[in-house]
């Protein structure tokens, strides 16, 4: 039986916990939340400790941290609008950047896999890509007006500069660079979500796409190129989206996050029913109706929602997740 | 300048009674679990945004429109707004989800709807009031924090 054993529950932040995230390297994490401040941890020993506070970079909540591919910045996107670029060029971690653009609440931020690109999305329905321009100077590319509501998250194709994200509006947007002009323009609508959808992940090859909603489901979306095997028809350029699997009756309430570990191929959702629950895809799956099994239900995983689950990056299981209750949570899952 | 309230003259109707007192209520021995009428204490005497009356005098709340599942620490509240194009709904439903928010353990999931049919907008309002993180954001606000906390106070 697969399970999930909890090696150590971290308090220390005041109030929700909205993100955690590991650094590139599985050794050090940042998390962030209400009492607008971002702590970095890691282990002394066998306990897991925080090493560092970051405080005054913003002036309300922080919704979420992201680390860059080279592990030297960490981006942090808040409610007070702006984003903010921490370094410790100087020996110490300092805010160096602080991006300013948005109308009101920033909710995400993420890395291209170059570290080259930036971007943001927030309550104002856009999405907004920078580039980094030089030592701690970040210049804004393009303003993506494709949602019709407030965007929950932005997430970047683990190899390609191609750019998701997730939106109110119940809909996910694909976007690229058009090398004619530079101009980044939506590629791709993903339509069949019917409430807000709040997360998404990528697997390892960037062919297929996981995302969660308010709706209680999660679905599995295949990309499918131009001259495909399959006979999807492809009339435009770019690749088509199809949700190939939808994953109905098991969450109760909303799912706030959905990670995809890009080693073990394991799915692992976020609830608003405290429940944390590992997935893994069948292995007679046919890749255009894959087959995803529970293989594992963590029942009060936390003592409220569980806001944010995330795979250790190097592949040894480890699963973080943060709830409203306050609390961090370290997980070994063991197959 | 005074706006115009949306609803001019609403009806009003009698406050109910005060909650009988059973002698298991003061056994300390008996575990007294949440039920309807204690929820419906704490919001009945919220106040109208627009008017100066109570939620349960306008008949916005009613005992019978909330829902408590002590095992599964489920509280669902629907409230009727005065009239279908209210633009007060969104204000009301947070007054309400906050109140409950603050006054209920924290085990429990407060779901705040507008009763079914009673609204033009009501998905957009249920979707509103069901958005943690909008919600959460709107509780950074100190003028609307301090427009919620007018309304909840008990006068």
């Amino acid at each position: 039986m697969a399970r999930l054993e909890l090696l150590q529950s971290l308090n220390g932040h005041k109030g929700i916990v909205w993100n955690v995230a590991w650094h590139p390297q599985g050794k050090i994490f940042a998390s962030c939340g209400e009492d607008k401040t971002i702590k970095l941890w890691s282990k002394e020993g066998a306990e897991w400790k925080t090493k560092t506070v970051l405080v005054d970079g913003h002036q309300r909540t922080i919704r979420q941290v992201a680390w860059s591919p080279c592990g030297n910045f960490l981006a942090s996107a808040s409610f007070d609008a702006t984003t903010a670029i921490w370094d410790k060029k100087s020996g110490q971690f300092e805010c160096n950047a602080t991006l300013e653009g948005h109308e009101n609440e920033v909710k995400s931020v993420s890395w291209s896999p170059s570290g080259q690109l930036l971007s943001t999305c927030g309550r104002d329905k856009s999405v907004w890509v920078w580039e980094v321009a030089g030592e701690d100077e970040y210049e804004c590319e393009s303003v993506l007006n494709a949602h019709n509501q407030d965007v929950k998250k932005v997430v970047w194709h683990p190899c390609l500069d191609i750019l998701a994200s997730a939106s109110y509006d119940n809909t996910v947007k694909l976007y690229k660079e058009d090398p004619v002009d530079n101009d980044w323009t939506c590629i791709a609508t993903l339509q069949s979500h019917d409430s807000t959808v709040w997360s998404l992940a990528f697997d390892k090859t960037g062919e297929r796409l996981a995302t969660c909603s308010d709706d209680k489901t999660v679905k599995i979306w295949k990309e499918y190129k131009p001259d495909n095997q399959e006979g999807v028809i492809v009339t435009d350029k770019e690749s088509i989206w199809k949700c190939v699997c939808t994953l109905s009756g098991y969450h109760s309430r909303s799912v706030y996050d959905i990670a995809w570990c890009h080693k073990t191929g394991l799915l692992v959702t976020a609830c608003g029913d405290d429940i944390i629950r590992v997935f893994k895809e069948s292995e007679e799956s046919d890749p255009n109706a894959p087959i995803f099994e529970l293989i594992c239900s963590k029942l009060n995983a936390h003592a409220q929602d569980v806001n944010c689950v995330t795979w250790n990056p190097n592949g040894n299981q480890e699963l973080l997740s943060c709830s409203d209750d306050g609390e961090i949570r370290i997980w070994q899952f063991i197959e | 300048m005074t706006k115009v309230a949306d609803n001019v003259n609403p009806d009003v109707y009698e406050k109910g009674s005060e909650r009988e007192i059973t002698s298991t209520d003061q056994d300390e021995d008996v575990t007294d679990e949440f039920d309807e009428r204690e929820i419906f204490d704490l919001i009945r005497n919220i106040n109208d945004p627009e008017h100066p009356l109570t939620l349960e005098e306008l008949h916005v709340v009613e005992e019978k429109n909330i829902v408590v599942n002590n095992k599964e620490n489920t509280v669902d509240v629907s409230f009727t707004p005065t009239i279908p194009h209210c633009s007060m709904a969104t204000l009301i439903g947070l007054s309400i989800r906050v109140q409950l928010l603050r006054a209920l353990p924290s085990r429990f999931k407060v779901t705040v709807s507008v009763s079914e049919g009673t609204h033009m907008s009501e998905d957009a309002v249920n979707k509103q009031l069901a958005d943690k993180e909008r919600v959460a954001a709107a509780l950074e606000n100190n003028n609307l924090v301090q427009i919620i906390n007018q309304c909840i106070a008990v006068k």
